[in-house]
Formats: C-alpha cells, structure tokens, sequence
C-alpha cells in the first residue's frame, strides 16, 4: 500500500520540474520532502493529487492509476495552499462541507484540535488572519483520516508558538492513526526530529531518498588546519569545504574513523548541515 | 524539554533519557512510562523513532509491556543501569578525564587533590 510514482516527468516549456522522477511513499511513514524553492516539490504534490498531469510516466496509490480515480485520490488529502470556500461559510461549515467530501475526516477530532488551537468555530473562514487561516487549513489536513495526508510548507505564516503546537498534534495523530504523512518543508531544522526519511529533490531529480539517520549516519565533518584537511579529503568524497582563515571544514560522505587523525576534529552532521552541503555540491556540478 | 542532538540518532537519546529517568527515580520500578504517543507529541518525534527508542530498554529487560495498560519499569532496572554505569565509568568517563589533566600539566597528586576536594563537596 503506497503512493508510487513511476517515471513522472512533467515540463514547462524547456524546463522539467520533475525529471524521470520514480519514488513511493507508504507504511505509515513520515516523509520529508526536501528541495529548494522551485525543485518541484510542489509539481510532484500536485502530480500525486490529480491538480496538475504528468506529460508521462505514471501514479498509483495503492496499486491504482491515480488521474482521474476518485476513490484512489479519496484516500490522500493534501492541505490546501489557499481557502477555497464560500466567502460567506463559516470554520465549522467548512468543516463538514469537507466531511461531506472525505468519509474520513473526523468531526470530533476537528472540534477538539480547534479548541486547542483556539480556533473560533463561528467565525467566518474569509475574516480569518494569515495565521489562523493557517491554522484552519491545518486542521482541516489533521482531521482528515485519509490514509495518506500531505501538507506542502503547513507551517508558513505561523508564529513559534503555533508550530510548535502544530508538530506535537502532528506527531500525535501520526502516531494514533499510523497515517502516511508528506512533509514538505524549507524548515529542515523543525522537521528533522519529525520525519524519520527523507526525499531530496533538485532540479526536479531524486537526489536522496533515504532514512534520515541513514543520511546524517553516511557524512561527516572534519575541521583543523587547511592543509591537514586538505591532505585528509584527498581520495575521499567531499561534498561541501567551508574555510574561514587558515582553518577549513570540510563535509565527507562515508564512514568516519574511531579516532581522529592528528590534528583533525571530527564530528558529526545533522540533517540540515547534510542537506546543505548536498546542494552546494549539486548546485556546483550543475555549473560546471 | 531538553533538546536533541541532531548529529546523533535521537532514538539512542531517548533510550538514554528514559534510563536517566530510571537511575533519578523519576521512572521508579514497576512505574508506568509515558506512552509512544505521549513521547512523540511531547518531545516533537516521530513515533517510529520514539518506538525504537522505547525498545532498547524493552530488549534489554528495562522496560516490560503490558498488554493494553502501556509500559512499566521492571524491578530490578535501576541495578542493573548502576552497575552498567560503573563498569563503564572507568573508560568512559575516568580515562578522558585523566588525559585532559595530563594535557593541562596536571600532576597525578595534584590530580588526587583535585578528585578528594570534589568527592568532598555536596550535592
């Protein structure tokens, strides 16, 4: 039971946005989808959805092609980027209205996870603020039951406070529900502890698609003098050196050893150094 | 809620923590712990994470499992974390401990000084 895709590519013009893309996602899994701005994080979330068609290639979920298959697309719900109910309906009206669309979704999980949001149930959704028409649309995502929910950047918008509040429910229902849960997210920092694999795009390409402690687990730094670094890297799979002065840092894909070589320091990455050191090398062999 | 390390696996400080909390005696014996769900919402982690976490001490007879009610520290888990924590003080903690001195000049007298002075002191 998974979302696959096979061989998706879709274009714009000269561009691919998705590139030959084949990735599933399934088991109850929390998923992060990591990409830069315009990697095609979106287009693939709107490919899996049914919003936009792949030019070829094809999504099944759950064994079944996806365009066009209301029953196969009733069982992912993917949070909406912008409020499209009635100006006059109200949050609890839309919250049936999306009931009457997902059997799923769960009314009283709805009304108690506004409550702890203190989203007004009598106010209408178009007076809404940013930050609570946010709220509104998380809530919507988080009651919804489907067995596979996607939330594209749910946290924008929000203040501390609210994404905070909004990634303990998540892991909360996740937990309850064993749901498979997309996170496609820039805040790679607040989703690391969240997700437990991530899916790396660039350039609308998979670059990783990997447990997360398998990723940080595989790369490591090493900082001291510029030349010792220099004499270390040699031979090894470099993904990203930073210097400052005479002293360099430089991040190493592989297996660190036990004990540091003379004057080196090694340590380890977390996902967002990992992340980041990746794109600086995908960005680097794009150029060349 | 103390954070994680991000360069570590955060299932290996979980475990960590929960055994901090048995030797504290936050987590006393025959106690219950805080459920899967409740450490994921808590501490903001997945809850395969949280699972795998929760199992170090499950597989290492800390923690038991009772069939619908959660799970319960075993009688006997503090012991046996003390003693673990004693055979492994000398390596762990002592040896570094002792070559940082060294690297500082210290003298193993003044170092014996050093160890009564904080042996002396209060909690």
């Amino acid at each position: 039971m998974a979302i696959e895709l096979k061989g998706v590519t879709k274009r714009y013009g000269a561009t691919a946005a998705l590139d030959d893309v084949s990735v599933s996602f399934g088991g109850g899994v929390i998923y992060g989808l990591l990409g830069a701005n315009g990697a095609g994080k979106t287009t693939m979330m709107n490919v899996i959805t049914n919003r936009i068609y792949a030019d070829s290639g094809e999504v099944l979920i759950d064994g079944e092609r996806a365009p066009g298959n209301d029953r196969a697309l009733g069982r992912v719900y993917m949070m909406a980027e912008a409020n499209l109910f009635p100006d006059s309906m109200k949050v609890e009206g839309a919250l049936k209205l999306t009931r009457s669309f997902y059997p799923t979704f769960d009314m009283d999980y709805a009304r108690a996870a506004a409550r702890r949001f203190e989203l007004p149930l009598k106010k209408k959704v178009k007076s809404l603020s940013t930050g609570y028409a946010s709220i509104f649309r998380l809530t919507l995502a988080l009651a919804a039951g489907t067995p596979y929910v996607i939330f594209d950047e749910p946290v924008l918008g929000l203040d501390a406070q609210h994404r905070d509040m909004f990634y303990r429910l998540l892991m909360e229902r996740a937990a309850e529900t064993g749901q498979t849960v997309i996170l496609s997210t820039h805040l790679i920092q607040e989703a690391a502890s969240l997700i437990s694999h991530a899916v790396i795009i660039h350039s609308g390409r998979i670059l990783r698609d990997a447990p997360v402690e398998e990723l940080t687990g595989a790369a490591y730094q090493v900082s001291g003098p510029a030349s010792l670094v220099d004499a270390y890297c040699a031979g090894r799979r470099v993904l990203n050196v930073n210097a400052l002065g005479g002293l360099k840092t430089a991040c190493v894909e592989g297996e660190p050893e036990d004990t540091a070589p003379a004057g080196l320091e090694i340590a380890g990455m977390d996902l967002q150094d990992y992340f980041i050191s990746l794109m600086n090398e995908a960005d680097r062999r794009e150029t060349k | 809620m103390a954070g994680f390390d991000g360069t570590r696996p955060i299932f290996l400080q979980l475990a960590e923590m929960l055994e901090e909390g048995i030797i504290s005696g936050a987590f006393p014996e025959e106690g219950q712990i805080p459920s899967i769900t409740e450490y994921s919402a808590a501490l903001k982690i997945n809850p395969a994470t949280a699972l795998k976490g929760i199992n170090i001490l499950v597989d290492e007879g800390l923690v038991y499992k009772k069939r619908g009610v959660g799970m319960f520290v075993a009688a006997g888990a503090r012991e046996k974390l003390l003693q673990r924590r004693r055979e492994g003080f000398y390596a762990g903690r002592l040896l570094p401990a002792v070559k940082e001195a060294r690297s500082l000049g210290l003298s193993l007298a003044e170092l014996q000084e050093l160890t009564a002075r904080a042996y002396a002191e209060k909690e």
